[in-house]
């Protein structure tokens, strides 16, 4: 398959009242994944990274600039991107069997090929024996696995992640990261990873690229040649993720001092 | 082994004998007070019969036929009202919800016209259709409609937009949105308005019986009272609280079944 571009993005977000100035939320966004990567995108809470994923899924239409999918243009949502949410997003009425065909119901898929595929891909992320539980009766990181097998079953050709794993517990989180290498390894599928952890992103990716906030643009495309699987412990590993950590905390140290600047000088003050 | 399960079933129905024995436990006491103050002269029994007498009565009327016709005819009208007010509030809600510039330019009028009562607007449908059943199954149609209405569309403004989203990425059509999401996500709530509606049925029936009409449980109480037959009338209210109860027990046990996934007992 092709590259994914991302070309120029920007997008501004026009508030309600009319005297609030509109809020620029993504700057001169600009980079470009090999089919097959895995990158993660990092950067503080608020830098619109979250924003960018829902762009590239087509769920938000940026206010200039173009995403490819090699040739094509992307201008809403597609199968092509399977999106797993921070929410999980899974349907509460529906089993956990019956969410995972979710895709392939909306697609027509006839429901034998339905059951079979989506039966494959709950055995892929070790839900076999929850296929008829509700979500409400998952725990944490089982929900997280259904959304998997859901966006995976209808075989898009990229993934695309956002904070997925940032509600569970430490242990569950990184089961769910090595399973979801392997799963990567398995799909060969290309993913895209939003994240807040830097130790999550530099484990899991081929690529991280880092976003600063006040308008989210990208700080650094930074690409982690250590091989799989990955080692947190050595100093290498541990090296990268300062590196990475120190772009962030810079950041982040910059943008208080222009958030108190701005309070002082705009009408913020009350 | 058997002579353990045995027991275990045993301890496990007593436990439940026990707790509906608690949760009824002031109604038991209610009945006995009833019954005891006007028997020692505490009470004008004249005025209050007694839990007994009424039963007597409720006796009576199921072996003379007469609660047959009665409690018939007033389960007609409000099964028609409230069976009006779904197929016509439902759909209704499912639309006005789905678009927000038709809920802002109705909502005015629908917090308005919900505020009228239905009551106060008797005298005006009785105007236009009579005092027959027209007139009665109408007025329960306006009063159960408003809260089928307003659930119907709160349960559309409230379904999770993230649910929304995910469908879209998969390819979902507009229609497969509302198939697949929207109605079934507003289920509940839709639910939730149809016993509101039943209750709200309930009472205007008795008033339009009170008002216009010659058979039925409020043309019952009415009746009674006015020819003096106390237990009667008492018996006609009981009844009235008990299709009250039955209603909303049945709709009730409809929402636990639709939405069973609800519960969480797993985990």
């Amino acid at each position: 398959m092709e590259k994914i571009l991302i070309k120029d993005i920007g997008h501004v977000y026009k508030q309600q009242s009319k005297n609030k100035n509109p809020i620029k939320i993504l700057e001169g966004i600009n980079f470009e994944i090999d089919q097959g990567q895995f990158v993660s995108i990092v950067g503080p809470s608020g830098c619109g990274k979250s924003t960018l994923l829902h762009i590239i899924g087509g769920l938000i239409k940026p206010t200039s600039g173009r995403v490819f999918m090699g040739a094509n243009q992307v201008t809403g949502p597609g199968k092509d991107r399977g999106v797993v949410f921070q929410g999980y997003a899974l349907l509460p009425w529906r089993s956990v069997l019956s969410n995972v065909e979710l895709g392939l119901e909306i697609n027509k898929v006839p429901r034998k090929i339905r059951k079979e595929l989506a039966r494959e891909f709950l055995s892929l992320v070790g839900l076999s024996n929850f296929e008829k539980y509700y979500p409400s009766q998952l725990s944490g990181g089982m929900k997280q696995r259904a959304a998997i097998a859901r966006a995976l079953v209808y075989d898009p050709k990229i993934l695309l992640m956002d904070e997925p794993f940032s509600a569970l517990d430490a242990q569950t989180r990184e089961i769910l990261q090595t399973e979801l290498l392997g799963i990567w390894s398995k799909t060969k599928k290309t993913i895209i990873f939003i994240t807040h952890s830097v130790e999550e992103a530099v484990f899991l990716s081929d690529k991280v690229i880092v976003m600063g906030s006040h308008p989210g643009r990208i700080i650094r495309n930074i690409p982690i040649n250590l091989p799989y699987p990955r080692n947190r412990s050595l100093g290498e590993f541990q090296q990268i993720r300062e590196k990475i950590w120190e772009e962030i905390r810079d950041e982040a140290k910059l943008n208080t001092m222009s958030i108190i600047h701005e309070r002082y000088e705009g009408n913020e003050v009350t | 082994m058997k002579g353990m399960r045995v027991m275990r079933l045993l301890k496990k129905t007593s436990i439940k004998l026990l707790s509906f024995a608690y949760s009824n436990l002031l109604i038991v006491v209610l009945l006995a007070l009833w019954q005891l103050l006007p028997s020692l002269g505490l009470l004008k029994i004249a005025y209050v019969s007694t839990p007994y007498e009424v039963f007597i009565s409720i006796l009576t009327m199921a072996q003379n036929g007469e609660l047959k016709v009665h409690l018939l005819i007033s389960l007609e009208r409000i099964l028609s009202g409230l069976i009006m007010a779904v197929i016509f509030g439902v759909p209704l809600g499912l639309f006005i919800g789905r678009f927000i510039r038709i809920e802002q330019l109705l909502d005015p009028i629908l917090q308005l016209s919900r505020q009228i009562s239905a009551l106060a607007l008797f005298p005006v449908f009785i105007l236009f259709l009579g005092i027959g059943e027209t007139s009665k199954v109408v007025i329960i149609f306006w009063a159960s409609l408003w809260p089928v209405l307003i659930n119907t569309i709160n349960g559309v403004k409230g379904v999770d937009p993230l649910y929304i989203k995910s469908v879209l990425t998969m390819g979902a059509t507009k229609r497969m949105v509302f198939t697949k999401v929207i109605l079934p996500a507003s289920m509940p709530p839709i639910l939730t308005g149809i016993r509101l509606a039943s209750a709200y049925a309930v009472m205007v029936l008795v008033a339009a019986e009170m008002i216009g009409a010659n058979s039925g449980l409020g043309f019952l109480v009415t009746n009674s009272q006015e020819t003096f037959k106390i237990p009667q009338m008492y018996a006609a209210i009981v009844l009235l609280a008990l299709l009250g109860v039955t209603l909303n027990f049945i709709i009730y046990r409809i929402e636990k079944k639709i939405t069973r996934w609800r519960e969480s007992d797993a985990w």
